[in-house]
């Protein structure tokens, strides 16, 4: 059930080292060329001109451009930008979600709708700081913010701050619905050492309110999922993504998390067949390389290629939002335990879930670490996390 | 029989890996928003080349005329020039305040991991030589705030890389602290790291070095008794290495001869191949100044090549010429000053004749076939 992480690249052959050192020289990328067809297709857009979403986004981004000073029109764009953005992993939906919040997105206090954005997407390119600012703000100006707090709490949990992620879930009690105080809070105890019971717990609250709405449904089972599978309750797991898949099946994060359960059960084909036909987010593309490397296929060393492109392009740009993906990458498909168990150590002092820690621990036993090894056990005796995964590695 | 089967099965093997890699579709990839401007300023002005994805033109100005989804050739060679008027609207670049006006040259297509870009081939000329050099870059932050230009800069042998962003729109670069000294010290740093860093030109030059401190007596290798004779055959290999590559050197840079790269580098690692086997087979034994002059002729063209890519001053062709070449003879004469103390000091022990010259020769024998097999494959592919 564990990752392979003895055997490196896909298949280190002569002629694979030789692309590979050109595609690194060449920038990875073909030189320019003339086209000789006007038929030829070079690029396919997410979302067709034609398409219902594209054209009703048109529309609101030329009212907004009409009444630029419609607060509220801004506000319903960067939603749904920010919204497509979260389900399709493609960052560029959060820069036009941040281009329309317009003057607003600079001031240090803007209006509470926009703070509310601003710390979504400041979340998701990992500058949890300045999204936990805009949060606090947020409650400051209003403590029964329960969109405020509950974002408080992720973020809080991410950075492994549990007992104030605890204290944000409890004031949650009141200002929201049973249903997210509880996946707030059994979510939290399912990483401090109570995951059966919070699994249990929360899948029998769930059953009993069919009619939750569809996105705090899939919210609620794609956390259930991860529960059950942390827990080593497989046919559980199976069970809630499937449940979730059918009410998101294009989620990017829920097929993330789905693709590494099938891994992990050597399940590699049916990863090829979900991720196949999906744009490719860094995360989805590195599921699908993996998966093709457990196949032996030859598509692997150009996924590899194409991978190692990515993070070097993400580089240049000077950012490291992708620090997990990263690490993974270098520990599992290039093979350097010691470049990878940097990068897991980079990323955990930025992000500390149960997928980093378990990083974390496959980097340093490969890089035979054992400082990284001891700091696991500290971290899962302190935290009273639990991963069967991460348990029979250390065994 | 054996070397035969070998190359087929590389050959075949790489085939189907380099079929496969030109077979992945145009990438469906995600990334942000990332724009690649590469400039060359030189006395005359500005050559550039700036990549722009497909996608971000298509949300800022519509390309995809038929509304299904897909961008082709016909509706963007049919927006060209749209492209062109949007994009140097948005980039300024300027000479010490004076503005430089840019025209496109041409347009191209390119591929990057996230999809297709359109090549905008530009030329901007500059009232004067630059001495501080200018870029203002406004394009996309208005649409999309964490969209970058990447800016690459290349001037005097120098690259500079900088990062346009909304918050740092404009970047600024001294240029004239260039002096013709500054320009030639940099060429010079630049034919050192070649001759380092090109193991090729390194083995070669080894391998014909290596049997230098002995003498062949009776179809056996000894030690050589006198450093005199040693240094003067060093001496005989260098000179004449270098006297034949600085010939094709300047030929090719000076544009009189310029046979094709593929070709170059397969000969290239032919020769390395030839001057290993002589210390096994000793064919030419006391002229191997002669391989060394022959085979330096190729190598010669070889660096021409790299000088090239560097991007050469027209003003100063010729001392940019002459400082790669001297940096190339220092990068040389400090692995000979390395290598002429240590191997006669072990010149007459065993591990040295077998070992070293044996041994090295045949491990460098199996190095540079494996290049030249990829090389060689390289020139199929590309023809």
């Amino acid at each position: 059930m564990n990752r392979t992480i003895d055997s490196g690249h896909c298949r280190l052959t002569w002629p694979a080292l030789l692309a590979s050192l050109w595609l690194v020289a060449t920038g990875a990328m073909a030189v320019p060329y003339l086209p000789t067809a006007d038929q030829q297709v070079l690029e396919r857009l997410p979302l067709a001109p034609a398409d219902p979403v594209a054209r009703e986004l048109r529309a609101l981004r030329q009212e907004v451009a009409r009444q630029p000073e419609r607060l509220d029109l801004a506000v319903q764009l960067a939603r749904r930008y920010t919204e497509l953005g979260r389900v399709s992993g493609d960052p560029r939906f959060a820069g036009y979600a941040q281009s329309s919040l317009g003057r607003w997105w600079a001031l240090p206090e803007p209006p509470s709708e926009v703070l509310l954005v601003r710390a979504t997407l400041r979340q998701r390119t990992h500058h949890f700081d300045a999204a936990l600012s805009d949060l606090a703000t947020l409650v400051r100006r209003n403590p029964r913010d329960g969109q405020a707090r509950l974002t408080r709490a992720t973020i809080l949990q991410v950075q492994g701050a549990f007992a104030a992620a605890a204290a944000e879930c409890a004031a949650l009690r009141r200002l929201a619905t049973e249903l997210v105080w509880a996946a707030c809070a059994y979510g939290l105890a399912g990483v401090n050492g109570r995951l059966r019971e919070s699994h249990q717990a929360l899948a029998g609250l769930l059953d009993r309110q069919p009619d939750a709405p569809p996105e705090v449904r899939a919210w609620v089972l794609s956390m259930l999922a991860e529960m059950a599978v942390r827990a080593g309750l497989d046919s559980q797991a199976e069970a809630h993504f499937r449940q979730a898949l059918a009410i998101d099946p294009g989620d990017h994060y829920l097929l993330a998390a789905r693709a590494d359960f099938l891994l992990d059960r050597g399940r590699a084909p049916e990863v090829v067949r979900l991720l196949a036909a999906e744009p490719r987010s860094d995360a989805l593309l590195l599921r699908y390389a993996l998966a093709l490397k457990a196949l032996k296929a030859p598509e692997c060393d150009a996924r590899v290629e194409q991978l190692r492109a990515r993070f070097a392009a993400s580089r240049m740009r000077g950012e490291r939002v992708h620090l997990r993906e990263e690490a993974r990458f270098t520990l599992e498909l290039l093979g350097d335990p010691p470049a990878a168990l940097a990068l897991a150590r980079e990323n955990w002092a930025v992000q500390k879930e149960l997928p980093d820690l378990r990083l974390l621990l496959e980097a340093s036993l490969a890089a035979r670490d054992v400082a990284g090894v001891g700091s696991v056990r500290q971290w899962l005796a302190q935290s009273g996390a639990e991963d069967v995964a991460v348990n029979r590695l250390l065994r | 029989m054996v070397t035969a089967g070998f190359l087929s099965m590389r050959v075949l093997r790489a085939l189907v890996l380099l079929f496969v890699l030109l077979a992945v579709p145009p990438a469906l990839a995600h990334k942000p928003s990332d724009s690649y401007l590469s400039l060359e300023v030189d006395d005359h002005g500005i050559q550039g080349q700036w990549d722009i994805a497909l996608r971000d033109l298509d949300y800022a100005i519509s390309l995809d005329d038929d509304q299904d989804g897909a961008i082709t050739w016909g509706e963007l060679r049919a927006h060209h020039a749209d492209i062109a008027a949007y994009a140097l609207a948005r980039l300024e670049l300027s000479a010490d305040g004076d503005g430089c006006p840019a025209r496109v040259v041409a347009q191209l297509v390119d591929e990057h991991t996230d999809g297709s870009y359109a090549v905008l081939r530009f030329a901007a000329t500059c009232g004067h030589v630059p001495q501080v050099f200018t870029g203002s870059y406004r394009l996309f932050f208005d649409l999309d705030p964490q969209h970058r230009g990447l800016l690459r800069l290349q001037h005097a042998g120098q690259t500079r890389t900088a990062i346009f962003s909304d918050v740092t729109p404009v970047q600024q670069f001294q240029l004239g602290e260039t002096t013709p000294l500054r320009q030639f010290l940099a060429y010079m740093g630049h034919g050192v790291r070649h001759i380092w860093g090109g193991f090729d030109h390194l083995l070669f030059l080894l391998s014909l070095l290596l049997p230098a401190v002995l003498i062949r007596v009776d179809r056996a290798w000894n030690g050589a008794e006198r450093f005199r004779d040693c240094f003067r055959d060093v001496f005989k290999v260098v000179t004449a290495f270098t006297l034949a590559h600085s010939i094709t050197l300047s030929l090719a840079v000076l544009d009189v001869v310029q046979p094709p790269s593929r070709w170059v580098e397969s000969a290239i690692a032919a020769s390395v191949i030839v001057a290993a086997l002589n210390n096994l087979i000793p064919l030419a034994r006391n002229s191997r100044w002669l391989l060394a002059f022959i085979f330096g002729l190729i190598h010669g063209f070889g660096f021409a090549s790299v000088l090239a890519g560097l991007g050469l001053p027209h003003a100063a062709l010729l001392s940019a010429l002459v400082a790669f070449n001297v940096g190339v003879e220092l990068g040389q004469l400090a692995v000979v000053a390395l290598f002429l103390p240590l191997a006669w000091s072990v010149r007459k022990r065993w591990i040295y004749r077998r070992g070293v010259l044996a041994g090295g020769s045949l491990l460098v024998i199996a190095t540079a076939s494996v290049w030249l097999i990829e090389r060689a494959f390289d020139l199929k592919l590309l023809l």
